[in-house]
């Protein structure tokens, strides 16, 4: 394994300028072990042209001083991010051959700040999955086992790639979006860090939509720092987006002073499940003497309509990827279905529909479809969005009464098998999101901090959730954790 | 509620989705199993909320009334299925 992949942003940053690395060998090196890394099926689209032309470009920049943080940095991009030129299909078979005329602007200020794009990730069809199963491309494998078990676990959904590549040390960093915690639980699953952050801090323009009143890009790293810097690239307002924030970006790296004696930590009693297992209570209960031992006060609070998120969440987002989705109609992009003589208009929207779009994204869209329709939106869109103003009112009540972050676990259970979910119903693969799903019902920034093992040696992590537009003052927090919990596990090799 | 066969194959033509019938007695039934997780929403009181619009409260930006891109015809039509003499090209829709 190559010693300069397993680096972190903040190591390599460090090492570009002081010029003991370049970005063009950090580059190489990442893309061999790319090449070496078919097995996983992370990366998907691979651009190893774009990549060492940005390295050149980025050394160059670098030698001349003044560089800015992300510069030289290898990344992966999530499949949902529209890339110029470079196949963005959303894991799905209905946008086969499309190739984005524009950037998204994600991605464009990734580049702006110097970074490298190593290739596009796998991920579940239109981010609907929690298991990365859902893809045209196939399944991405977790690079983590059970112990020597050989059976093939998910690395989680739907930035199962972007989770994968930077565990399996493909890369430095990658992209994720979360629109129920396709960032957090992918991030919980393989041991690394993902941050999801306030809704409206990262343009959603040029990146294929799925909900969009809940949809938001974020880094998936290898450090709390290194999310930090990463997302510093990413956000920003843009006029092109106009749920943007029109807000300063901070300098969230400088908001890491490691000092949260005072801060008070909620400990939402409704986050305690029947049925949870007794490792993740654990692991909760000791991330709690963690902050506590940092001089935080460790508070129960409540978040009274936590159980009615899920399916809240189940009504919104059906309805807003059914309306989003209907652009897929073999018209202006993507694959057209091939037709039988005679064949209308319609039969070409339903034939290319069914024929491109995956069983979870078809029935999503149909559950969508159906909340929407005439007699029922006002039963079920219309009342799953009073129950999200709610949710979001037992926020601002905890927040209003001194709370500065929320600590829970990321996920209900270590990674599964892949398969191993197949015949369950499709509600229960919904319930992955459990912990994830309120943040963004609120729109409020999480972040997910490997910390710990359970007994079959496989990452377990927890969940800081902020207050609006503090993502420093979260990742101060989650500093905090990362260094208590001292998580630096890594799979072994097998690929 | 329950989804019977005829309003599966309803939804299915309201999403233009073509679904076989052979595959709509799964279709209901897995819709009926969502439906009665979503049911639960039917618990909460919710007199004098009103429904969602923005979890940011902002007002919607307003941007200038004027031609800000454009003329770009062969960057749209390059990704068309169909594209024929500068326009998207579809099935007969009027005989």
């Amino acid at each position: 394994m190559s010693e300069l992949t397993r680096l972190t942003i903040t190591e390599a940053r460090d090492k570009l300028r002081s010029g003991e690395v370049s970005s063009v060998a950090l580059t190489e090196a990442c893309l061999a072990e790319i090449d070496a890394a078919d097995a996983l099926n992370a990366f998907v689209h691979k651009t190893p042209e774009i990549a060492l032309d940005q390295a050149q470009a980025a050394d160059a920049r670098i030698a001349a001083g003044q560089a800015p943080t992300m510069c030289g940095i290898p990344l992966g991009i999530k499949d949902l991010f529209c890339t110029k030129g470079v196949p963005s299909q959303a894991g799905s078979k209905i946008l086969d051959g499309f190739l984005p005329q524009y950037e998204s602007t994600v991605t464009q200020n990734l580049f702006d700040a110097g970074s490298v794009m190593l290739g596009k990730l796998n991920m579940d069809e239109f981010a609907m999955g929690s298991s990365n199963e859902t893809s045209t491309y196939g399944d991405v494998i977790s690079p983590w086992r059970r112990g020597n078990d050989a059976a093939n676990l998910t690395p989680g959904g739907s930035s199962g790639g972007s989770a994968c590549a930077v565990a399996a040390d493909l890369c430095l960093a990658a992209t994720g979006t979360d629109t129920g915690g396709s960032i957090r639980q992918p991030a919980a699953f393989v041991g690394i860090t993902g941050l999801k952050p306030t809704y409206g801090r990262c343009s959603r323009w040029g990146i294929v939509a799925f909900a969009s009143s809940l949809d938001q890009a974020g880094p998936m790293t290898k450090t709390v720092r290194d999310a930090a810097i990463m997302l510093g690239a990413m956000a920003g307002h843009d006029p092109k987006d106009s749920t943007s924030a029109e807000l300063a970006v901070p300098d969230f790296e400088a908001a890491m002073t490691g000092d949260i004696r005072g801060r008070k930590i909620g400990i939402p009693r409704e986050y305690r499940m029947d049925g949870m297992p007794a490792e993740i209570e654990k692991l909760w209960a000791e991330g709690a003497d963690m902050l506590r031992d940092a001089g935080a006060e460790i508070v129960d609070i409540s978040l009274p309509h936590t159980q009615y998120a899920l399916p809240a969440y189940y009504v919104i987002a059906p309805a807003e990827a059914s309306s989003n989705l209907a652009r897929y109609d073999g018209v202006r992009y993507g694959r057209r279905a091939k037709l039988a003589h005679g064949d209308g208009v319609t039969e070409m929207y339903e034939k290319t529909r069914a024929e491109g779009f995956g069983h979870e994204v078809q029935r999503r869209i149909m559950v969508g479809t159906y909340v929407l329709s005439a007699g029922f939106y006002d039963a079920y869109y219309n009342r799953a969005r009073r129950v999200r103003a709610l949710i979001k009112r037992d926020f601002e009540t905890v927040f209003a009464d001194g709370v500065d972050a929320i600590l829970t676990p990321a996920t209900p259970s270590a990674a599964f098998g892949l398969g191993e979910m197949s015949d369950a119903d499709p509600v229960a693969m919904y319930l992955n999101d459990i912990f994830t799903v309120t943040v963004n019902l609120a729109g409020l920034p999480g972040i997910s901090v490997p910390a710990g093992l359970d007994a079959q040696g496989l990452p377990l992590g927890l969940q800081l959730i902020g207050r609006p537009w503090e993502e420093g003052d979260l990742l101060n927090h989650a500093h905090v954790l990362e260094a208590a919990a001292g998580f630096v596990s890594k799979p072994a090799r097998w690929w | 509620m329950s989804i019977d066969l005829k309003t599966a194959a309803h939804v299915a033509k309201l999403a233009r989705i073509k679904v076989e019938d052979e595959a709509l007695p799964a279709l209901a039934q897995e819709f009926n199993t969502i439906l009665g997780f979503i049911e639960q929403l039917n618990e909460v009181d919710v007199e004098g909320v009103e429904p969602m619009v923005s979890v940011t409260p902002m007002r919607l930006k307003r941007r200038q009334d004027v031609v800000a891109d454009g003329d770009y015809q062969d960057r749209i039509l390059s990704n068309a299925p169909d594209a024929r003499e500068g326009f998207f090209a579809v099935p007969k829709v009027v005989e």
